[in-house]
């Protein structure tokens, strides 16, 4: 029973994780209909600029933290901008392929600069461990749900309450009736980038404060499995993507834990590819009627 | 001499082989109630697309007080005074009525992104600010009762008031209205044709509205334009154009 209990404790703070980056997976998709695969390798940035904050420059945590979620924010838009602004108008598979050859890219970058041994990492999270019963639950696992129940009370509340958040819904929506209404489609395209690359920051730091090693491919399976968890949960839903991060950390948990751990990822894709027979637009998703 | 709001000369666009609009001509002076009309397919809505900046034209100049509106984007030409409704209502479904009028709102009342995150004094305020004044312009359609309904729940004859209602939040001196009476029925196009003559005197704008329902067009147009095959046919005071001869046998036939 005990046991039960850790495993779902694990499983919703791997889950927490592919839930913030599939949030950046879903809101891009939502604005520019596009799947952005380069989102997993801005997980990698954001640990590398924390290391380099924490372990190269001497920073408190509290800095470098900050300083990873401005390093990728502003990467976030900077490929948008150099990258896929160009190809608005370009058919989808010319900017599935710009975002691949964006992730080759960011990945060749790291290892350039920083080879490919990986590096181990001192955790920043100084948070003791909580024993209730038996049952004891890491600092870093603690801070990992608090943190992802924070971003995404915020960001429900940015989508829903405020000016800005009401126009990213309406570009979402219908882009042309957008702009006629004088919103800045532009500048709404840029601060989606924004906030899903911070957000895929913040998956960064907690991520390897659980790792705790650097290697340039970090990104890379937590960047797919998250865009696995954005597909079940409905692509382009904001609460499908967290839901969705969630059941897909639950799930690999559970098989990990008593099934197999060599099996754990094809029974994760395997569910995947269940629920898309049911239900093609996700957990959560409506079908959507492509306009001619 | 009263100064003309919407200068428009020699517009013109193709597409393909296809001349859709053709050296299209309009006066609109400030306060004007003007109509364009034409039968299907005669360039009204294309006229309105290139007015937003939907489409770019190829010849012709277009001022809205004076300033160029040629290479604008659909936001850019909002921002400097023209908003419009749809033939078929576009508005945002899934937002609630509210949000639809306050995303249209001036971006006089923006802030800062950060604010909005970390829900800073200031977000409060000016939020509670936007909310306010949507509330205001819906009060004028009596929409206020459904703010917080899903666009699409709204009866129809709502939706197209909503549309309006959103053009408005914009600020608009020019408003342009796509058919605002498609689907209604006599009632309601008639309480539609007291709505627009109000929201021209209030808000103390200009509107520039395609319609086919030529009771709503007799009723409320001061001046008319009217399109045939993508060319001015006849323009001028309303009753005048509406007893032209060549009007007449382009709506009925020969």
């Amino acid at each position: 029973m005990q046991n039960i209990v850790e495993q779902l404790i694990n499983g919703l703070s791997t889950g927490s994780i592919y839930a913030l980056i599939a949030l950046g997976y879903t809101m891009v998709y939502g604005i520019a209909r596009m799947i952005n695969f380069a989102h997993g390798d801005i997980i990698m940035v954001g640990a590398y600029a924390l290391y380099v904050g924490v372990s190269l420059m001497n920073l408190p945590a509290a800095a470098a933290i900050l300083l990873s979620i401005i390093v990728c924010a502003v990467l976030g838009i900077t490929v948008e901008k150099v990258a896929y602004k160009p190809l608005r108008k370009a058919p989808p598979l010319a900017v599935l392929i710009t975002a691949i050859g964006v992730s080759y890219l960011l990945q060749n970058l790291a290892l350039l600069i920083f080879n490919a041994t990986p590096i181990p990492f001192q955790s920043v999270i100084q948070v003791p461990s909580v024993s209730i019963g038996g049952l004891t639950i890491s600092g870093v696992t603690i801070v990992t749900l608090v943190v992802t129940l924070i971003s995404m009370v915020l960001l429900t509340l940015f989508i829903n309450q405020t000016k800005a958040g009401s126009a990213m819904r309406a570009v979402s929506e219908d882009k042309g009736a957008a702009e006629l209404m004088g919103i800045n489609v532009n500048r709404i395209i840029s601060q989606t980038f924004a906030i899903g690359s911070a957000l895929a920051a913040v998956a960064g730091i907690l991520y390897i404060c659980q790792y705790q090693s650097l290697r340039p491919t970090l990104g890379a399976l937590p960047g797919i499995k998250a865009f696995v968890a954005a597909v079940l949960g409905g692509i382009g839903n904001v609460p499908g993507a967290m839901l969705g991060g969630i059941v897909l950390g639950l799930i690999e948990s559970i098989a990990k834990a008593y099934i197999s751990t060599e099996l754990s990822d094809a029974i994760v894709f395997g569910v995947l590819v269940i629920v898309l027979l049911v239900k093609p637009s996700g957990l959560l998703g409506k079908l959507r009627n492509e306009k001619v | 001499m009263r100064m003309a709001l919407l200068e428009v000369k020699n517009l013109g666009i193709s597409f393909g082989g296809l001349k859709a609009v053709d050296n299209f001509n309009v006066s609109i002076e400030k306060g004007e109630l003007y109509g364009l009309i034409g039968p299907n397919g005669a360039g009204k809505t294309t006229v309105f697309n290139l007015l937003t900046g939907v489409y770019q034209p190829n010849t012709g100049t277009m001022e809205l007080d004076g300033v160029n509106l040629v290479g604008k984007s659909p936001s850019e030409i909002c921002r400097s005074g023209i908003a419009r409704t749809f033939q078929n209502i576009r508005l945002f479904k899934k937002l609630s009525v509210r949000d639809n009028v306050k995303v249209a709102l001036h971006n006089d009342v923006e802030y800062s992104l950060l604010a909005s995150i970390f829900r800073l004094p200031s977000y409060f305020s000016r939020e509670k600010a936007m909310n306010e004044k949507s509330r205001e312009i819906l009060e004028v359609f009596g929409l206020e009762e459904y703010e917080n309904s899903y666009a699409a729940n709204l009866p129809y004859g709502k939706q197209r008031e909503l549309e309006i209602a959103r053009a408005l939040a914009t600020e608009p001196k020019l408003l342009l209205l796509d058919e605002p009476a498609a689907g209604m029925n006599p009632n309601e196009t008639a309480e539609l044709m007291e709505t627009i003559k109000l929201i021209r005197d209030k808000f103390d704008i200009t509107i520039l509205l395609i319609e086919h329902d030529m009771k709503l067009v007799a009723g409320i147009c001061e001046r008319l334009t009217v399109l045939n095959f993508g060319t001015e046919l006849a323009s001028g005071e309303t009753s005048e154009v509406l007893n032209d001869p060549k009007v007449i046998t382009a709506y009925l036939g020969e």
